[in-house]
């Protein structure tokens, strides 16, 4: 397998352990990779940045984003989707430097920055004239 | 297609029409697509969901990595709307993409409300990436409570 990171949930639901009541989805992720780091962006609408939760830890990165219920009070008409909290776990094989890992949350799109170790960054060679 | 194995009783004759039977079938699902499962229509983007209470209708939209101000929301007719928008794919430059499983691009959805409602007042706010538009329920949709008097 050539990828980096490696997805580990391959279903619509994710089989996380739970400790609240409703359906948990297992959120869209897209991954790249430059010479320096590796670039995760991953939808999670109706996450707020104080419910989210990533951190990377034996060489995984979890994510878990709760979402709050919305239209409680409303009466339910018409669903095409459903609402529920965020759940993904990575197996990250490529070495990278954990304590300079970043993330933001913008307009519910998750952006997490795992740079790459010096170790493993391509590094051009000089070729001296002789 | 013709089968010319000879079948006593007469049943060939049944066999045959069986199969031409099928294969109309097959023609016709083949035709649209759901015979082989891949070429289904796209499910509608944005996936809605439509709340209301005696004053308002609410549809949401989960719309991630947008603005307010990328989004076109138009009420007409006292019952349409329409929605649209583009969503950009993520400029990075020389990087290898390992997993691609967001979608891009423009979209436009247009849907009849089960009400009318009063477009002049018709709000729409955005959160954590979530579209909600309020829709006021037009005076004569609201529902009226009917008393019952008792004899």
């Amino acid at each position: 397998m050539s990828e980096m990171v490696k997805k580990d949930t391959g279903t619509e639901l994710a089989t996380a352990e739970r400790t609240r009541t409703g359906t948990t989805y297992t959120p869209r992720f897209d991954i790249v990779e430059t010479d320096e780091e590796l670039i995760l962006y991953g939808d999670l609408p109706g996450v707020a940045p104080e419910n989210l939760d990533v951190r990377f830890e034996n060489d995984r990165l979890i994510v878990h984003g709760k979402v709050e219920p919305r239209h409680q009070d409303h009466e339910f008409v018409y669903g095409e989707y459903g609402i529920g909290d965020y759940y993904r776990d990575f197996q990250v094989l490529e070495e990278v430097d954990p304590d300079h890992i970043t993330a933001e949350l913008k307009n519910g799109v998750l952006h997490v920055h795992l740079p790459k170790s010096e170790a493993v960054k391509p590094r051009r060679i000089e070729v001296k004239p002789r | 297609m013709w089968t010319t194995r000879w079948q006593p009783f007469g049943l060939g004759n049944i066999w045959s029409e069986m199969n031409r039977l099928q294969s109309e079938m097959n023609r016709l699902f083949d035709r649209y697509g759901f015979a082989d499962g891949g070429r289904r229509p796209a499910p509608a983007y944005p996936a809605l969901n439509l709340w209301q209470d005696a004053d308002n209708l609410y549809l949401e939209a989960e719309l991630p990595g947008m603005e307010l101000s990328d989004l076109e929301i138009l009420v007409s007719g006292g019952n349409q709307l329409s929605l649209k928008g583009k969503r950009e794919a993520p400029s990075v430059e020389k990087g290898a993409w390992h997993r691609q499983e967001r979608g891009y691009g423009s979209f436009t959805r247009s849907i009849t409300l089960p009400q009318e409602v009063d477009a002049d007042k018709v709000e729409a706010e955005f959160q954590h990436g979530v579209l909600c538009v309020t829709l006021p329920r037009r005076e004569g949709a609201k529902p009226r409570r009917i008393e019952v008097k008792a004899e």
